[in-house]
């Protein structure tokens, strides 16, 4: 009985591969355009009763698509070629970066939403996969930023993805510095490493004269072969706004990031950080070791904060110690945990929400951290798992056959 | 460095490490029978002292005289905290009591950020720091380089008598021992016969009353409040209760007392005073992968 409904499960994966695969493309096109196309709009339009009627049609049109099934379908659909939906995906965010390339403002937030999700996809593996609490994110970023603002002054020779990458390894080692303490502790005590990490590094760059004190840094624009990333985009490549080269950066850093942390949840990593999460003492009777894949956790979500930092403070041009506070981490934890805690893609659809829709209405950009802070504690209260909850790991994705 | 100098370093470390021992006291008392860190505690302080600020303003107007206005700000204060302390504990902590301990700690988090953000956006002219009324008296006595003020005395003699009464108040009466039992293991504490959710309630009231206290004792010393005043107090408080060891009220005081002390270390040491604070979370930080368990944990419980 238990073998029929095994097969019976892998045949609802069949149906689709077993239609022609052009159409399960086609399918995902079409979707990514839809995506494309909100997206535009989302971002594009100004007044505040055409962001409300998105907002009031795109949740209708989400629970229409859900109760006819086609949005399991297409789950479906993209689980089965997901190499071909990533990447449509990503050239979907490439048109929509040249559809909006005059835009200034629309490219600064979505350039911010897609630092942010790399943030985010760093928390997912610390908190989501390996169990660790970092209310710090905010801080490794940070330490990315001041790297990028220090490396580039004093190391011009250098090119500047090195220095992207430096960055990055800078966070990553700072934070190395927490690991000992982590790893004695647990739960509260981990979490009361991390605040107190995070407000400690916020006071050491507030008087410390070196990195500028509150008054913050400047930091010099990117430069790759000669293109400097702070005058307009090329005119070959069609012209448009300067924050184009950073969008399409940033881009590139959450793709990989993206696809790093997708691969490290269906590999062995994962598993073991999963097991690790759920529960120590039988994973190390397993013979798990438990700080090895901690720490790499730890540190791989520290090194991803930091890449965005770094690209943040190149093309804000400007950093200070106030864009660091800890209402920050929280609102990078608030994220995480609105999207679904340990799932990868959630955390798009929340940074998003978060990032854009204050900018979008002025009323209540005043109010929002008043606001998340209302809407965490009432989805910590009545849907724990958050709006997309974490799937079942499938063990076998293309058995179906 | 002469007497003076070091005695005067002494009163102003004995008036911060009270209000931390204040603080911690509360973290101590939430975790040990609910095994939950209540995150919103430096603004439910923040909050109480505001509150009080807010009487004194409605009492001026009645020109009541010091002392009644005062008190009325401590009773009220205190006694509006412990009822936002139990409705908090009722309606976010206890339903929450079986999902994991991080969702506790994030859903106090964010309450306490919605109670900064609400006196920030809702307290007229929030946003500023507000001048606290200087309420008592203020003769000083010069003794070389020590300046010893009465305020401060008084404080420091509130805040130990506070926690010598909590303390009598879990030793001594019904109430405490339903605590301690409630602590030490809810389900035979159930079997005996004793309400559970009215103890809980009980620790989370008395808690945030302290809370309140040392949040209105700030005032009183610094004349000064602002709305983000609890984020480091909590943080603070809670450090004092972590190094001390979660769950002993002598851990409390002991951590408070020490995170003032590394304060005072560290404004002594370096020329900059603002790095006292940074030295101090390094302290405790390394203090912490020393002894996870904080130096006076008890040794039974499983804390790590």
């Amino acid at each position: 009985m238990a073998a029929n409904r095994l097969v019976g499960r892998s045949f609802c994966g069949t149906r689709l591969i077993t239609m022609s695969d052009l159409k399960t493309k086609l399918e995902i096109l079409l979707g990514v355009a839809l995506c494309v196309v909100v997206l535009y709009g989302f971002l594009y339009l100004e007044h505040e009763w055409e962001i409300g009627l998105l907002l009031v049609i795109l949740p209708l049109a989400i629970l229409f698509l859900k109760r006819a099934n086609i949005l399991s379908d297409y789950q479906q659909a993209a689980r089965t070629i997901p190499r071909f939906t990533l990447i449509s995906f990503i050239v979907g965010v490439l048109v929509l970066i040249v559809l909006l390339r005059d835009e200034h403002f629309a490219l600064l937030m979505l350039t911010t939403v897609l630092l942010y999700v790399t943030v985010s996809l760093g928390l997912t593996i610390q908190f989501g996969f390996a169990g660790l609490v970092n209310f710090a994110a905010i801080a490794f970023f940070g330490i990315g930023a001041y790297s990028m603002a220090v490396l580039n002054y004093h190391f011009h020779a250098l090119p500047d993805l090195l220095i992207i990458l430096f960055s990055g390894l800078t966070s990553a080692l700072l934070g190395a510095l927490l690991i000992l303490p982590i790893l004695r502790t647990k739960g509260h005590y981990a979490a009361l490493i991390t605040i107190a990490f995070g407000i400690l590094l916020r006071t050491f760059l507030e008087v410390n004269d070196v990195f500028g004190g509150p008054q913050g840094l400047k930091v010099g624009a990117i430069e790759i072969l000669g293109w400097n990333f702070s005058d307009s985009f090329p005119s070959v490549l069609g012209g448009g706004s300067f924050y184009m080269a950073y969008a399409i950066m940033a881009l590139l850093l959450a793709a990989i990031a993206y696809l790093l942390t997708r691969l490290i949840e269906a590999s062995w990593f994962g598993l073991n950080m999963d097991s690790v999460r759920l529960d120590e003492v039988a994973s190390a009777s397993f013979g798990i070791n438990i700080p090895r894949w901690k720490i790499t956790a730890f540190m791989l979500g520290n090194f991803f904060a930091g890449l965005a930092g770094a690209i943040y403070a190149a093309m804000s041009g400007f950093i200070a110690p106030a864009s660091f506070n800890f209402s920050d981490s929280l609102l990078l934890v608030s994220i995480v945990l609105l999207g679904g805690i340990g799932n990868a893609v959630a955390v798009i659809p929340a940074a998003l929400l978060i990032v854009v829709l204050p900018e979008k209405f002025q009323v209540i950009q005043e109010y929002r951290l008043l606001l998340f802070g209302i809407v965490v504690i009432l989805i910590l209260r009545f849907r724990p798992s958050g709006l997309m909850p974490r799937g079942l790991r499938q063990y076998f994705p293309r058995s179906s056959t | 460095m002469d007497l003076g100098f070091f005695a005067q370093y002494l009163i102003n470390g004995l008036v911060q490490g009270i209000t931390y021992a204040l603080v911690a006291v509360g973290f101590t008392l939430f975790f040990g029978v609910l095994d939950v860190i209540k995150f919103s505690h430096g603004d439910v302080l923040m909050l109480g002292a505001f509150t009080a600020l807010a009487l004194f303003l409605g009492l001026d107007r009645l020109s009541t005289p010091t002392w009644l206005s005062l008190t009325i700000m401590l009773c009220l204060g205190t006694l509006t905290m412990a009822l936002l302390g139990a409705l908090l504990c009722k309606f976010l902590v206890l339903p929450l009591k079986e999902s994991p301990p991080l969702n506790t700690l994030l859903i106090t988090l964010m309450f306490g950020s919605v109670i900064r953000e609400s006196v920030r956006l809702f307290f007229p002219n929030g946003s500023n720091p507000k001048p606290f009324p200087a309420l008592l008296p203020e003769t000083s006595i010069n003794w070389g380089n020590l300046n010893l003020r009465l305020d401060s005395v008084i404080l420091i003699f509130t805040g130990a008598l506070a926690i010598v009464l909590t303390h009598l108040f879990i030793q001594k009466t019904r109430m405490g021992l339903a605590i301690r039992a409630v602590a030490q293991d809810e389900e035979t504490a159930r079997l005996m016969g004793i309400n559970f959710t009215k103890t809980v309630l009980m620790t989370f009231a008395l808690g945030s009353g302290l809370a309140a206290l040392s949040g209105i004792s700030t005032g009183l010393y610094y004349q000064e409040i602002n709305f983000s005043m609890g984020l480091m107090l909590g943080v603070i408080g809670f450090s004092a209760a972590v190094v001390g060891g979660l769950g002993s009220i002598y851990g409390a005081i002991v951590g408070g007392l020490l995170f003032a002390f590394l304060q005072t270390l560290g404004a002594i040491w370096f020329s900059v005073p603002a790095y006292k604070d940074v030295f101090a979370f390094t302290v405790i930080i390394m203090l912490m992968a020393w002894r996870p368990t904080g130096l006076l944990a008890d040794r039974s419980a499983e804390r790590v």
